[in-house]
């Protein structure tokens, strides 16, 4: 690892970084951690120069570590995000963020005759890409595909 | 014993190739011999959250050939629904009631929540626009018989293929089978490409068109369908493309002989009346073989077959 990088990372004691947020979605991956709620220290860079993304977005959240239910959520905008942990100045957990099979709970669909948008059903899909490389949803009940401009999370 | 006993039917990709071809065959034998006293002491549910005459009707009458019991609603205007229940808790009271529940209703993916709720089998009747199995069962059925097998057919499907979900359906089923599609359609109602990949991903042909003409010569199948005015978000567009595709009498001339023409019914003005006394007609009849498959269904999801 680039000494800069891991000084970068290691700013924080304990907590979490996520690096490598395109820098677009950058706001979208703050508030669907619901960080404009909390009360730990929060850090956030955009537009910072990268060799992957060109301009990249990066959050640094002190204090707190995430359920994989919460970081599934971040995947379906930014499928190539690093999640980082960090504990007493180390790393201890650094790895890429990938998109889940399956996400339950977390997104509406998007079809309004959809049994989970007029019933007490939790929603349910499976994620595939397409055969240009993007990401789409299926519903597991209406069988309607959603990408990832529609998205809407609950 | 099938394996099919006990399971829901919900969308026809719920069924491999010989779940299909199991039913094609329960179904053949029910045309053999439609009378048997199979069913007797079992009770169907069925409830149609919104009206249909034709499928309901066919699956009450499938259950009263084989001597088995109907409870249920026709509308939800006669049911608990009124009172505000929620769709489980219909589901839940009566599976109590009865062995199988075959359902109708407006929401899309209402028939897969009840089947994951429900203790007891659900048969799909339509979920909205979503999936209706049965219709697409009693279709394989009728191309098989006209044509003597399902493999390496050439189907044309002709007017609506963006929104007609019977034609998707159908689409899935026939690439289990290796057929060839012929796409006919205005431009602005052409199959989405969520399907066309189904018939890529099974290595077939598809080609498109908007000229019905070029298709009849070619087909072993017609597959009409009604291009339906509420589809439409402007009416001026509909107005455009109501008319574009009328089949008469006179335009059957240069077909196969085997050739048979398929509609989902019912028709508006695609198919004019000329047509019916045409032995290549087969719609009506294609209509009288859902009798068939539901019998089929009912009796090899209960284990009776």
């Amino acid at each position: 690892m680039n000494r800069r990088t891991e000084l970068k990372v290691s700013a924080i004691r304990n907590g979490t970084v996520i690096d490598h947020i395109p820098a677009e979605v950058v706001y979208h991956v703050f508030g669907i951690l619901n960080l404009d709620q909390t009360a730990n220290q929060v850090y956030l860079g955009t537009n910072l120069d990268s060799k992957k993304l060109g301009k990249k977005g990066i959050i640094k959240i002190s204090g707190k570590y995430f359920k994989d239910k919460e970081i599934s959520k971040v995947a379906l905008v930014a499928p190539n995000a690093t999640l980082i942990e960090i504990k007493d100045y180390e790393v201890t957990k650094k790895e890429n963020i990938h998109l889940p099979e399956s996400v339950s709970t977390i997104v509406k669909c998007i079809n309004p005759k959809c049994v989970t948008n007029n019933q007490n059903v939790p929603t349910s899909f499976t994620v595939t890409k397409d055969h240009k490389g993007n990401m789409k949803l299926f519903c597991k009940y209406c069988e309607k595909a959603m990408s990832q401009a529609n998205l809407e999370f609950l | 014993m099938s394996k099919l006993k006990g399971r829901s039917l919900v969308s026809i990709t719920d069924y491999s190739k010989d779940d299909i071809l199991k039913i094609l065959d329960i179904a053949e034998e029910f045309e053999q011999n439609q009378r048997q006293d199979i069913l007797r002491g079992h009770v169907i549910a069925s409830l149609f959250f919104e009206p249909s005459t034709r499928t309901r009707l066919s699956f009450e009458s499938a259950v009263q050939y084989l001597g088995g019991s109907i409870i249920g609603f026709a509308s939800p205007d006669v049911s608990s629904v009124t009172k505000g229940e929620s769709l489980k808790d219909t589901i839940l009271t009566v599976s109590n009631y009865s062995d199988l529940i075959v359902m109708r209703n407006p929401l899309d993916g209402s028939a897969r929540y009840a089947s994951e709720v429900s203790p007891v089998p659900i048969l799909n009747a339509g979920d909205g626009a979503n999936q209706h199995p049965t219709q697409c069962l009693l279709d394989l059925y009728s191309i098989r018989k006209t044509q003597g097998s399902l493999d390496n057919i050439h189907i044309a499907m002709i007017g609506d293929l963006k929104y007609g979900r019977t034609v998707h359906s159908l689409v899935q089923a026939l690439s289990l089978f290796g057929a060839t599609f012929h796409f006919v359609s205005p431009d602005s109602l052409k199959m989405p490409s969520s399907v066309k990949t189904v018939v890529k991903n099974a290595g077939l042909e598809y080609h498109q068109y908007t000229d019905l003409t070029e298709v009849i010569p070619i087909a072993d199948i017609l597959y009409m369908t009604r291009i339906q005015g509420e589809r439409f978000p402007d009416p001026l567009e509909y107005e455009k493309v109501k008319n574009a595709y009328i089949l008469s009498n006179d335009m059957l001339d240069d077909s196969k002989e085997t050739m048979k023409v398929l509609h989902p019914l019912p028709r508006v003005n695609e198919i004019t009346e000329d047509v019916d006394d045409n032995p290549k007609a087969y719609y009506f009849q294609q209509a009288k073989n859902g009798i068939y498959i539901r019998q089929a269904l009912i009796a090899a999801i209960l284990g009776l077959k």
